[in-house]
């Protein structure tokens, strides 16, 4: 059998392919040859075998035979046969295969190798992939090599330690007496390693957190030298020495000094002295900067170097390089909680970042602009705000009309200019608003009493221009609705008045119920504002015939409502007025449901918009609503009549009709005695004709009390579902100064409306 | 903390990739592809740290290969930055010179330079095992 190819031959071949399936066919065939000579235990050419399959791996193919063949690779003498094999455990395996334990040994005898090399191997190997039960099995030996002197070991033996302590958090006791100089070494490698490791530990256990503040002074000490020591030509990334060492340390510091005031002193110095001597014409130390300032915002700092932090974040968003401002744009976010003011001194650099190009920049500057918003800039900030959403992508309309409305109700510094803010965003970004602005923007207006006239008449000319935003139409429908009269006599004073009469209105209104763009929620209150304008607009005949076309809607929501609408016309004439009467100054936080209604007396919509986390659900509620009003209004019409007076008993009956069913009447009756004695054992008893129905309920007593001290009350449903006048034939018993009186007797005045 | 490290081409084919915590066969491509298609749609002047899902991602471009590394939150993305470019370099220092060896020893070359004079590029075995040898555990 011919040698196999080489990598190099592989990858060469491999990128000849030109499609994905030429490449698999490719793969496939190598593969192939590869399990033969893997079967064929060919030790020369196992390396390169095993090589070429992780390549395959690396883009994306099984090699999961391999796995074998890298353990017997760690397990040969040669040098490369091993690296190749470390290497492929590190990628091929990990602690879900049950082959990797059969590792453990070779590595604990690889950790006790002559050569650093082979040493450094087997280390990293176990820092990648160990199980817990392999590290528990050799976390004496990486212990052991923490505290060799060679720095090519100790370095490996710090982040393999890492990964022991992040799989066994037990151990980590076992190597903290190897922390004890792992600072003082000159070497960078090991100095960065151990800081990793020291950071880890402190991040796991607050015991070690407090046992290690005391390395503050060191790794002060350490990091200063760093910043003054002149070039060296090992450690420098342009111009900076060890940046990457210097982040680590800056991390460590903010953990340590976290919650702590002596450390945070005692750091206080060098954060300064990093934060001015930084180069900043270069990334690297920007990237250094960047890290004091989340050090120093974190621990407890005194104010100048918070004010320090702050203003390097200033400068960053006046730097050119995108990097950089998104970066500061995300610091000052979590800062602005704390240091409110000092933030706001960078407001004007943060709201011209909302002009930027990138989307992660834009939006970040929009949430800092939010946080920043006051009761000072508010005006400004608004402005630029309201511009941003003009421009902005649909995927941020949402998040900033939200912002605006919220900051607009914390910090309007007017009615009017609240009422312009909120026409802005519904015109501008009317279809992205969440749905219980709606609600929310109808009680602003009701509370505003001296803007009516003013919001109606904006309103108006916004609709004439557009009805496709639902949330704007809606708004608008409903003031028109309520304030049409206003709109109509031209009383506005804070503009200009415009002249329209009240034939434009009702077009415009019937022009939403039938354009294609109006919603069914939109119709509903097209319809109901039509409905209102019936008590302040004059052309009441119009308005009947339109509410009557609906009646034969197929919306039922919309049939529904133009038939009780009708209704009122037709039967409750009377009470339209009084039903469709302005609503009065509503209380944000009420309860809502039937019992709000029956105080008010128009139209009930709004109820629902007291609690602002309830979706507005207005249809159901009107109808219910109405219905139980008309009852009400029904119950309150009857009047109460005196069926039967003689001999001193007089039997007077009231009515209800508190319940579901129309066609019951609910009667009580009210027995009082006039003499001078009890009626005791009274029985009251009654009969109807046969299209009725009868049911007697229990009195509340058989004695009626003399002198008319006391009733006894007794109720008696009556159906009457074909709704004729309703007759009753009553008998009463009682016994009156002993003796036995019993009579009979007819009622027929009833009033109309308690059969209608 | 890092979770991957990748080196994709402008047609999207992974040309390394690297990483640090199990995720199955089956989801790298997956994620890959995914990525990938992040970095590739961004325009020159936009930033170089992307939000992905819970951790962002950190993509530097180098002629027509794109580097991205996928790090926590709590990462300082500036000196993730500076790591990315540092690596790029180191390659460049160790490979830039073709170095002929004996055929026991395998093959030792190529050239991380070419990636920026816009040659094809290719990675020796030495170079696969130095790229992840340098990136254990930070």
């Amino acid at each position: 059998m011919p040698a196999p190819i080489r990598l190099r031959e592989l990858i060469r071949t491999i990128r000849t392919a030109r499609t994905q399936a030429e490449e698999r066919e490719m793969i496939q065939k190598e593969c192939a040859a590869i399990r033969s000579s893997f079967r064929e235990e060919d030790n020369t050419y196992r390396c390169r075998n095993v090589a070429k399959l992780l390549y395959m791996h690396m883009l994306g193919y099984p090699a999961h035979f391999g796995q074998l063949e890298c353990l017997k690779l760690i397990a040969s003498q040669k040098f490369t046969d091993k690296r190749i094999g470390y290497l492929g455990a590190m990628l091929l395996l990990d602690e879900r295969q049950d082959v990797h334990l059969l590792m453990t040994n070779c590595i604990k005898n690889d950790l006790n190798h002559s050569t650093q090399y082979v040493q450094g191997l087997a280390l990293c190997t176990l820092g990648c992939m160990g199980s817990s039960e392999m590290c528990r099995d050799l976390a004496g030996e990486v212990e052991k090599l923490l505290k060799t002197s060679n720095s090519y070991l100790r370095k490996k033996a710090a982040l393999c330690a890492v990964h022991v302590i992040r799989k066994v958090p037990e151990l980590m006791e076992m190597f903290l007496p190897a922390t004890k100089n792992l600072l003082s070494e000159k070497n960078h490698g090991v100095l960065h390693t151990s800081v990793v490791l020291l950071t880890e530990m402190c991040e796991r256990s607050p015991d070690m957190l407090a046992h290690f503040r005391k390395l503050v002074p060191q790794l002060v000490r350490i990091l200063k030298n760093l910043i003054m020591s002149g070039y060296s030509p090992e450690h420098d990334v342009s111009g900076i020495s060890d940046p990457f060492l210097q982040v680590r340390i800056l991390r460590l510091l903010r953990i340590l000094g976290k919650s702590d005031d002596d450390s945070s002193e005692a750091m206080n110095d060098i954060l300064a002295q990093v934060a001015t001597n930084t180069e900043t014409s270069k990334n690297v130390g920007n990237a250094i900067l960047y890290e004091t300032v989340l050090t120093i915002m974190d621990i407890k700092s005194e104010s100048g170097l918070r004010v320090l932090a702050i203003n390097i974040l200033g400068r960053f968003l006046l730097n050119n390089d995108k990097n950089i401002r998104y970066v500061a744009l995300t610091s000052l976010l979590k800062t602005v909680q704390t240091d409110h003011n000092a933030v706001q001194r960078h407001r004007s650099t943060i709201v011209d970042c909302l002009k930027d190009l990138d989307v992660s920049i834009k939006r970040r500057a929009m949430e800092l602009s939010f946080a920043l918003v006051n009761g000072n800039n508010i005006r400004g900030m608004m402005k630029e705000l309201l511009y941003f959403l003009d421009s902005c992508d649909p995927e941020f309309k949402a998040d900033c009309a939200s912002g605006v409305f919220l900051a607009a109700e914390k910090y309007a510094p007017s009615k009017r200019w609240h009422i312009d803010t909120i026409m802005r965003v519904l015109t501008t970004a009317g279809s992205y608003v969440r749905d219980d602005s709606v609600p929310n923007l109808i009680q602003l207006i009701t509370n505003s009493v001296e803007m009516h006239a003013y919001t109606v008449q904006r309103l108006y000319k916004a609709l004439l221009d557009d009805i496709s935003q639902q949330p704007l139409v809606q708004v608008a429908s409903w003031c028109i609705g309520e304030y049409g009269d206003l709109l109509v006599s031209g009383q506005c004073e804070e503009e200009e008045p415009i002249q329209v009469t009240e034939d434009e209105v009702l077009d415009v209104l019937e022009g939403l119920l039938v354009s294609n763009l109006s919603t069914p929620v939109t119709r509903g209150y097209a319809l109901t504002a039509i409905m209102k304008l019936s008590t302040r607009f004059s052309s009441v005949n119009r308005i009947k015939k339109v509410v009557s076309i609906y009646g034969s809607s197929i919306d039922v929501e919309l049939q529904q409502r133009a038939v009780e609408y009708n209704a009122l016309f037709k039967k409750y004439d009377h009470m339209r007025p009084a039903l469709l009467e302005r609503m009065p100054i509503m209380e944000k936080t009420a309860t809502n449901g039937p019992t709000e209604i029956v105080q008010t007396n128009g139209e009930t919509e709004p109820s629902v918009v007291e609690s602002k986390h309830l979706p507005p659900v207005t249809h159901s509620c009107i109808s219910q609503s109405f219905d139980y009003l008309l009852l009400l209004t029904l119950c309150l019409g009857i009047p109460p009549m005196t069926a039967y007076n003689k001999n001193g008993l007089k039997i007077d009956f009231t009515f209800e009709r508190a319940n579901p069913n129309p066609n019951i009447a609910v009667i009580t009756i009210h027995a009082s005695n006039s003499t001078e004695a009890d009626m005791t054992d009274f029985v009251f008893q009654a009969a109807v004709p046969k299209t009725f129905q009868l049911q007697l309920l229990s009195p509340s007593s058989n004695v009626v009390p003399a002198l008319n001290q006391g009733t006894v009350t007794q109720v008696i449903r009556v159906l009457n579902p074909q709704k004729q006048q309703l007759r009753m034939r009553i008998k009463l018993t009682y016994t009156l100064k002993g003796s036995a009186v019993q009579d009979l007797a007819e009622v027929n005045n009833f009033p109309p409306q308690s059969w209608q | 903390m890092i979770k991957f490290v990748l080196m994709v081409n402008r047609q999207g084919q992974t040309r390394l990739s690297r990483y640090y915590e199990s995720v199955e066969l089956n989801r790298r491509a997956a994620l890959e592809a995914d990525v990938v298609r992040c970095c590739l749609s961004r325009k020159k002047d936009q930033c170089s740290f992307v939000e992905y899902k819970d951790f962002k991602l950190v993509y530097r471009q180098y002629a027509a290969l794109y580097i991205v590394v996928g790090v926590t939150d709590s990462e300082n993305e500036l000196s993730i930055y500076e790591l990315v470019h540092n690596f790029v370099e180191v390659l460049d220092k160790y490979f830039s010179r073709v170095v002929s060896s004996g055929p026991a020893d395998g093959s030792r070359l190529k050239l991380f330079t070419q990636l920026r004079t816009r040659k094809r590029s290719e990675f020796s075995k030495s170079a696969v095992a130095l790229v992840k040898k340098t990136f254990v555990s930070v």
